[in-house]
């Protein structure tokens, strides 16, 4: 079991992506923005992060780039889930220092697989 | 219950349930997917302007059901309402409402071939509210066309009524 | 593995992606105007780009491949290769409107692209330079088949790669489920002690699989970290002879949605606030501290004790209080949620009508009781759609008038008393006075204005069957008129009123209680009956003694009321109770109010306040008369709630009859 922080700006993204890892016996919490999940990251330490690119107040990739400066959170796992439209963003969000990324749209399964992949 | 069997056995696939229920001497089918509850009589509270068979309204579960009785919706005498009196709460088109019989008695298999029209006959009933009559070895069940007991219409005429005197009403 | 049923998303995805319409409506409008705040593009982009996304992930391929080149529109938009033209504006503006439909289709369970889906897409994709039309395909060719017996790997990470959370040993177990995997370890650019940083790494790595994994498999254990190492895959061919496939992770099969056709149940939903829900928690975590104290009262009390009772059931009584409120506050949402669809409204009618409006929305947060915000939208559309085809009026005419071309719509909520008022004001021509007295007279409903204020004209707009309209156009008119928004508006409980003058506007007051679930309420005995009316209308409570009533022509009774005659409506006439009439000073009035007139309500005797909650008749049954709805006494019976403004209308009736 792990400790997963799961960032979209979309309720039904986020529930689902929530709802597929607890179901795998994962503990979730959920953020609807980049600086929302900064906030919920100071307070615990994650074992994971999965953000989404789009979103308002802050992007994904402004939320790497601030996590990875943040104390605990050097080396912790963050993939992004990003569109297949966007191979442009799989590169920024590596050069802001994203583990790598789920491309959506994806299934509850291929989450897990890609999950258990990063948790080793 | 045994009867059933034989207008069961000449059903074809899609044979639909129905309650039968008692109003004096004759015997009505509820198609049994309507029927949300059957329970006792309780006192209800009269609604103003109601139809003379809209007994009023009950308090189901915190939502507030009308309740109407077959007897006087069909014109007939009133019965008093005892220990033994039923009301049966059914589902039309997302309403409830409680339907007050004499009695409930049975659950009927009846295919869609098994059930005739309504020959203009001597039953008390306005065919208006049936759906066709259908047997059941010996007896004779009425199909009831739940839909039609409770209509729409009868509200829509009374509001028509009303908005009528509003044309003639001086600000 | 995972069996998730995706169809519980749906509902979620449905609201959040009309919400993202919203947004992306009232962003387009603001841009439409020629505002260059560059969120605003980004509002729209995500907006297309979260619905493409979310109905990507649940199946609905039509949405997904009709917002793909919404998106990609946006995309040129925000990169700054296309301007932000009214063609775009309009375009987009439409597609909104199409995946709205989509979107409930798809929800109701049917094919969300239909003739008019399709046009419009064909026309996004012709303005998308390129135009693609749909989703990428994503089935790439498969590779071509190697005979591959191993791979040779060297990975020489750069000195970051941990930084990105890229872990080599659990890479290394990836590859070793592809196949026996040797690792050879490489220290030699490990610096001395002193200078390591525990957070880079400085080792490289010879790996050798002994099996004859694809090459996408072994790729892909590396393509997360591409560009941030040395990487050189060197497979090992064999004479072509039948490889074993390798255990490659197999492609997880993507299991279909199972959709739910029935999902076209409109079970409402609110989305509530955390704060809300927190104080929730709060108040009930204070109630469990009272209901624990109070159950050591559980075996009896002494005297001693009395104090802590009276304490525990204050605190009891005040919790129960709170929670009431908290939960009620739970229906609250914020009018602009209705507001919201009226930019577009005026913009569309305006231009239709070659006027110039602009929009005014004020006390946006005000807050309405959900049910109410459901039903106040109609009223609210058909008085602004009469404000602009009737009250305002065209450039030249205001012109001519000494105004400015452009007219003002304004639309604002407000709490007053313990009601919250929401107004429709337009400083257009007012409503012409002459003509609505010709057409009530040609209708019967007055014989002449004469002597009529002008208040009283004004109020004739509401009469049944009235419409002011001289040539009904396509915009209002539509059968209905404003009898039916005073009545919509009614059945909430509330009231319309109009203020008007002949030149310079019209003002619509539509008065709505605070929340419709809770009353309070006096219990009020008639005959064998119990009736409950509404404390907020209720002026006096008084008995009335024979010499103070006066009979008129007609039957009706009148009493004296401080320095008015009021018309006393027995209360078991209107409402056909059974009883024994009793003459007026046996029973009790109560002066009640609506709409500025008064009326006394004789009944038999007052039996106690207390609160109703307001449950709906018509779920049902249907409207009743002077019966605003029902409610559940304490012993379970119910009772019904007079509708104190429909009496005095009643009453008003009975009087002109």
């Amino acid at each position: 079991m792990a400790k997963i922080l799961a960032v979209d700006d979309s309720a039904s993204m986020r529930s689902m992506v929530a709802f597929t890892l607890r179901g795998a016996g994962h503990d979730v919490d959920e953020a609807d923005n980049g600086q929302a999940a900064l906030d919920t990251a100071r307070g615990t330490k994650f074992d994971l992060v999965l953000a989404d690119v789009n979103m308002p107040v802050m992007d994904g990739i402004s939320m790497v780039r601030e996590m990875r400066t943040m104390a605990g959170y050097s080396g912790v796992p963050i993939l992004m889930l990003t569109t297949e439209s966007n191979p442009e963003k799989k590169m920024e969000g590596k050069a802001a220092g994203a583990t790598g990324w789920l491309v959506k749209p994806f299934d509850p399964d291929q989450l897990l697989a890609t999950v258990a992949r990063v948790l080793g | 219950m045994n009867e059933q069997a034989s207008t069961a056995s000449a059903a074809s696939d899609e044979a639909a349930q129905y309650l039968t229920v008692n109003l004096g001497n004759e015997e009505y089918g509820v198609d049994i997917l309507a029927v949300r509850e059957i329970r006792g009589w309780t006192p209800v509270t009269r609604i103003p302007q109601a139809p003379s068979y809209v007994l009023g309204v009950l308090n189901l579960r915190g939502a507030i059901v009308p309740v109407l009785d077959l007897r006087l919706r069909f014109g007939l005498a009133r019965e008093e309402y005892t220990a033994t009196t039923v009301c049966v709460i059914v589902m039309v088109a997302g309403r409830q409402f409680g339907v007050v019989v004499d009695a409930v008695s049975d659950v009927v298999d009846v295919s869609p071939g098994g059930i005739r029209p309504v020959p203009d006959m001597g039953t008390t009933v306005d065919t208006e509210y049936l759906k066709g009559l259908t047997s059941v070895g010996e007896r004779m069940v009425l199909l009831l066309d739940v839909d039609r007991l409770l209509q729409p219409q009868d509200a829509q005429m009374l509001e028509a009524a009303l908005a009528s005197s509003d044309v003639k009403a001086v600000a | 593995m995972s069996k998730v049923d995706l169809a519980q998303f749906h509902k979620a995805f449905h609201e959040e992606s009309l919400d993202g319409l919203d947004a992306m409506e009232q962003a387009l409008l603001a841009l439409d105007e020629g505002a260059e705040d560059p969120e605003l593009i980004n509002v729209v982009f995500r907006a297309a780009h979260s619905i493409k996304g979310g109905a990507a992930t649940f199946g609905f391929t039509d949405v997904a491949a009709f917002t793909h080149v919404a998106e990609n529109l946006m995309d040129e938009v925000r990169s700054g290769r296309r301007p932000m033209e009214k063609a775009v504006v309009e375009l987009l503006l439409r597609s909104g409107d199409t995946v709205r439909d989509m979107l409930a289709l798809s929800m109701a369970g049917q094919p969300a692209a239909t003739a008019e889906s399709q046009a419009l897409l064909a026309e996004l994709s012709a303005m998308v330079s390129g135009g693609t039309a749909a989703v990428p395909a994503a089935a790439k060719a498969a590779a071509p088949a190697e005979t591959i017996e191993g791979w040779d790997i060297a990975f020489r990470p750069f000195d970051y790669l941990l930084k990105t959370g890229n872990d080599p040993a659990r890479m290394f177990r990836e590859l070793g489920a592809l196949g026996p995997l040797r690792v050879e370890c490489d220290a030699g650019k490990l610096p001395a002690l002193a200078d390591m940083d525990a957070s880079s790494s400085y080792l490289g790595w010879t790996l050798h699989l002994d099996a004859g994994a694809k090459r996408a498999a072994v790729e892909g254990v590396f393509d997360w970290v591409d560009g941030d190492c040395d990487l050189t895959l060197t497979p090992r061919v064999a004479a072509p002879a039948p490889a074993a496939p390798a255990a490659a992770p197999a492609a997880p099969s993507a299991p279909r949605a199972v959709r739910d056709v029935a999902t076209n149940s409109e079970a409402s939903s609110v989305r509530v606030g955390i704060e809300k829900i927190d104080t929730l928690i709060n108040l009930v975590g204070e109630l469990v501290i009272t209901q624990s104290m109070l159950s050591q009262f559980h075996d009896g009390v002494d005297a001693s004790q009395l104090e802590m009772l009276r304490h525990g059931l204050a605190q009891l009584a005040r919790h129960t209080r709170e929670l009431q409120e908290s939960v009620m506050s739970i229906r609250m949402l914020p009018i602009s949620t209705v507001f919201n669809r009226f930019p577009r409204l005026v913009r569309d009618l305006a231009q239709k009508l070659d006027k110039k409006v602009v929009l005014d929305l004020r006390g946006e947060t005000t807050e309405l009781d959900k049910t109410v915000l459901e039903k106040i939208g109609d009223p609210l559309v058909h008085l602004v759609r009469n404000a602009i085809d009737h009250g305002l009026e065209v450039p030249a005419k205001r012109l001519a008038a000494g105004k400015g071309d452009t007219g003002t719509l304004r639309m604002e909520a407000f709490h007053r008393g313990g009601s919250i008022v929401v107004e429709v004001a337009d400083d257009g021509a007012g409503l012409n006075r002459d003509a609505i007295v010709a057409k009530a007279v040609q209708r019967g409903i007055i014989a002449s204005g004469d002597g009529m204020s002008d208040d009283a004209v004004a109020e004739l707009i509401f009469e049944a069957g009235f419409s002011t309209a001289a040539a009904t156009t396509d915009l209002s008119g539509r059968g209905v008129g404003m009898d039916v928004v005073r009545r919509n508006v009614m059945d909430l409980g509330g009231t319309v009123g109009i203020r008007s003058t002949q030149g310079s506007g019209t003002t619509f007051t539509i008065t709505l209680p605070l929340t419709l679930a809770i009353i309070d309420g006096l219990t009020a005995a008639v005959g064998e009956e119990t009736y409950i009316v509404p404390l907020v209308s209720i002026v006096e409570s008084v008995q009335v003694k024979p010499d103070a009533v006066r009979s008129v022509v007609g039957g009706g009774e009148l009493f004296r009321f401080r320095d008015q005659w009021l018309p006393i409506v027995r209360l078991f006439d209107v409402f056909g109770c059974e009883g024994r009439r009793r003459s007026v000073d046996e029973g009790i009035v109560i002066v009640v109010e609506g709409e500025g007139t008064r009326i006394g309500l004789f009944v038999d005797e007052l039996i106690g306040q207390q609160q109703a909650v307001v449950k709906s008749l018509e779920a049902n049954y249907r409207r009743v008369a002077g019966i605003s709805g029902a409610t559940i006494l304490a012993d379970g019976s119910v009772a019904l709630i007079a509708d104190v403004t429909g009496l005095v209308r009643m009453q008003g009736r009975r009087k002109a009859a």
